[in-house]
């Protein structure tokens, strides 16, 4: 099959990879671990595991996207900053 | 009680994740592939890395389609949703008065959005245009061409026109669905119409409402195909909005590696506010 017009690239076949192995790990997660944990954190509304996931992979992009428009194209910072930022979110959220 | 597992279900949710990934995965993953590469065409493409997203994010004309886009979305749905809500309070509840109500309303919605574009394109002309006629011959200069306010305004009223129905018609679902001892209720207690509005009919439209407004949002923010056959985003760029910039960037100048970009941007835009509004309205739904 020629996926050619999919114009793959290393950097963005890892960072797909990379988003399925984490969707791949909540499942494991939810299976050793049924119910998704939900509780209210400072949110102060119920949240699931995956809700957590989706507000820490949507907020990683937003802080991607503010790091490129406001202080450059070196992203290794805003990485850095995301994973505290998923940390918090799955922590306090 | 022992949990019951029942693994034949992934086999029925298959189909649905089949087709979820032909027609939003696979095309959203070549989207983000293409945002981080430029071609010319024949299957080539050069790594670009994030330099049109940062061409995007400091681009006067993306923030300003986008300002256009954010103030339409919010002038429809502040126009659309109550408006919506009125028009179903006032419809029958029986009689033959219900089929045509209801016809009336499905009506808008089964046009194609380009037939309705060109409905108001000549709708709206001043030469031979019943609506654009009539007011320019009450004294009102209207010329939805060259005016960037009357073009807004064309293309405000016509989605009105278009959308409405939707709202009206989950607002009438919500409301039929009321049983007739609440109201009875409320008739003894003395409930005036406004409490009776405030707290039957409204809590009882909640999740309808939530469809509604999540509907009509992402529709109004996405919008295209109307707007770009009334105005073609003009005059100017006046009425040039998100999509009709990206597709101009995409198919106009065939930059796909910028229009990629910009498409990943709207598309996380679009998921925010969305979130934003669900999770408000399904938390205020179950605060109560």
């Amino acid at each position: 099959m020629n996926l050619s017009w999919m114009a793959w690239t290393l950097p963005t076949a890892i960072f797909f990879a990379t988003i399925f192995a984490l969707l791949v790990g909540m499942a494991v997660w939810e299976y050793v671990s049924p119910g998704g944990n939900p509780r209210v954190g400072i949110l102060r509304f119920e949240t699931t595991r995956g809700d957590r996931l989706f507000v820490s992979l949507l907020g990683s992009a937003y802080i991607h996207l503010a790091w490129l428009g406001l202080v450059g194209p070196s992203l290794w910072w805003a990485l850095a900053l995301s994973v505290v930022y998923a940390i918090g979110v799955f922590r306090y959220v | 009680m022992d949990r019951t597992w029942n693994n034949k279900a992934w086999f029925m949710v298959l189909p649905v994740l089949v087709l979820v990934a032909f027609s939003a995965l696979i095309p959203l993953m070549t989207v983000v592939n293409y945002s981080v590469q430029d071609t010319f065409g024949n299957n080539q493409f050069f790594w670009a890395g994030t330099e049109w997203f940062e061409e995007i994010l400091h681009s006067d004309r993306f923030w300003q389609a986008m300002g256009r886009n954010l103030i339409f979305s919010a002038i429809i749905l502040a126009i659309e949703v109550p408006l919506g809500i009125f028009v179903a309070l006032n419809m029958p509840r029986s009689g033959w008065g219900v089929p045509v109500c209801l016809v009336l309303m499905a009506l808008p919605l089964l046009i194609p959005w380009n037939v309705v574009g060109t409905i108001w394109q000549v709708f709206g002309r001043s030469d031979i245009g019943l609506l654009g006629y009539y007011v320019n011959a009450i004294g009102i200069d209207y010329n939805y061409v060259r005016d960037p306010i009357d073009a807004w305004v064309t293309v405000i009223i016509m989605d009105i026109w278009h959308w409405t129905s939707l709202v009206v018609l989950l607002c009438y679902a919500g409301l039929v669905s009321i049983p007739e001892a609440y109201y009875q209720a409320a008739k003894i207690d003395g409930a005036s119409r406004w409490a009776v509005f405030r707290y039957i009919q409204l809590p009882k439209m909640n999740r309808v409402l939530l469809i509604a407004v999540l509907l009509r949002f992402m529709d109004s923010f996405m919008i295209y195909t109307e707007p770009f056959v009334v105005t073609g985003g003009g005059p100017g760029n006046s009425t040039t909005f998100l999509s009709i910039d990206l597709v101009k960037i995409a198919l106009g100048q065939f930059d796909l590696g910028p229009a990629a970009a910009m498409s990943i941007v709207y598309f996380l835009i679009v998921l925010l506010l969305s979130w934003v509004f669900y999770t408000v309205m399904t938390n205020y739904d179950a605060e109560r």
